[in-house]
């Protein structure tokens, strides 16, 4: 599913990289932790996560990951959305909390990569 | 590039790209019983030109922007849109390359074309010829880019064509203890940089990953240090030194999970004693030395042959 189609069903904000959505997601990864997320996460993955600081981007893009979603309505730092932008990753903002907005993502054919 | 050239690239893509790469897939349906003043309302909430006509799920016909302004110009009466429509609609197939969709614009002079499925005759779509001008404009775009990677993926070769018994490339880091801001800038820039020597994406992945980690230890314990890489044809070694505090226990530092991070640095979601484990399963040989009140050194190896054939990140 490409992320178009996810932002519009899932009624996500996007906050940066609005160009850089016609990606194919691969697959979702949730975690807060950012080891976790570099050692685990696939390319092309989503990244459902609560951390709003620029650090994210780095790892996103580090893992060619196809974008961040942050949870519960989160807003993301201004820095981070200047990093985003220029490092063309896409972040959307949800209202949902983590545990809804997987099971959505899931119900669409958004799924985890098994290890 | 001369004029020329972009003309058969543009003739190269539209065989090449499908009907089914450029449709906008949403499509909004009305029923011949809607009347022709209630599809103004339709038409320009969804901001869209026009819309097929669907009776018991089938396909009957279709009504566009065109056929309201007729309608509207010979002040006629309000009607059912199923008495305005046109009925012998023109279908495009998903899987038919794009220069068929601009032969048929080009043929009827419609605005848009249904498209079906091949199999199954199920709509599945809708293009404009709007559709087809952006989907060919992103298409370029994409092929541009291509083309740039394609050249930087010749500067490897520059190693076949030194003579020596021994060469090797040399890059080095300075890295800021506790500056956040900047986190990560190194390791983006060794990623950037052996994107552009043409090396393997998934060594290019181990090394980038493995120099994040570290650099983040440098950020978040110590007050600095640098991260040297250096990249021969068979492998390539980063040493990520600095001049203390020093670990008391390496050992213990080695274990999953083990931590000395203070709590903000946790809540930004670093600090989860992972960052060496994370390093020890990217590289093919790590080593650790620490002396408290001196220093640390870490430095790893990771193979350029075996690192593109093992699938592990």
């Amino acid at each position: 599913m490409k992320l178009t189609e996810l932002v519009q069903k899932l009624n996500l904000s996007v906050r940066s990289a609005k160009a850089h959505l016609d990606r194919e997601v691969t697959g979702g990864y949730a975690s807060d932790l950012l080891s976790d997320v570099l050692a685990n996460s696939k390319e092309g993955n989503l990244w459902i996560t609560l951390q709003i600081h620029q650090n994210i981007v780095g790892v996103a893009s580090m893992k060619d990951l196809a974008g961040i979603i942050l949870v519960n309505s989160r807003e993301p730092e201004s820095e981070t959305l200047e990093k985003a932008e220029k490092q063309k990753v896409p972040i959307m903002v949800s209202e949902m909390p983590t545990f809804e907005l997987i099971g959505m993502l899931y119900s669409l054919g958004v799924v985890g990569t098994k290890q | 590039m001369v004029p020329d050239d972009k003309i058969s690239k543009i003739q190269e893509l539209v065989y090449e790209i499908r009907v089914s790469d450029v449709m906008k897939r949403e499509v909004f349906t009305v029923s011949p019983r809607t009347h022709m003043s209630v599809l103004r309302v339709i038409l320009r909430e969804n901001r869209i030109s026009g819309t097929p006509v669907i009776d018991k799920g089938k396909l009957v016909g279709i009504i566009s922007i065109e056929d309201f302004i007729k309608w509207l110009a010979n002040r006629e009466k309000d009607c059912p849109i199923g008495e305005k429509m046109t009925r012998r609609v023109q279908t495009l197939y998903a899987d038919e390359p794009l220069t068929h969709a601009i032969n048929k614009f080009e043929q009827h002079g419609f605005g848009r074309f249904i498209v079906v499925e091949r199999q199954d005759k199920r709509l599945v779509g809708i293009v404009t010829k709007g559709d087809v001008i952006e989907g060919l404009l992103k298409k370029l775009e994409i092929d541009y880019y291509k083309e740039e990677e394609v050249c930087q993926y010749r500067v490897m070769h520059f190693f076949e064509d030194i003579l020596a018994d021994r060469t090797e490339l040399l890059f080095q880091y300075d890295v800021m203890g506790h500056d956040f801001k900047r986190a990560g800038e190194s390791a983006s820039q060794v990623k950037t940089t052996l994107r552009r020597l043409g090396l393997h994406p998934q060594v290019v992945r181990r090394v980038a990953i493995a120099t994040y980690e570290a650099e983040m230890n440098l950020i978040i314990y110590t007050d600095g240090g640098k991260i040297c890489v250096r990249v021969e044809p068979h492998e390539i070694f980063v040493n990520v030194e600095d001049s203390g505090p020093g670990i008391p226990d390496v050992q213990k530092a080695l274990q999953p999970g083990y931590s000395t991070a203070p709590e903000w640095v946790r809540e930004l979601g670093f600090g989860a004693g992972m960052g060496l484990n994370n390093i020890q399963k990217c590289a093919n040989k790590m080593d650790l030395r620490s002396t408290v009140g001196k220093g640390t050194q870490l430095s790893f190896y990771i193979s350029i042959e075996d690192g593109a054939k093992n699938e592990i990140n």
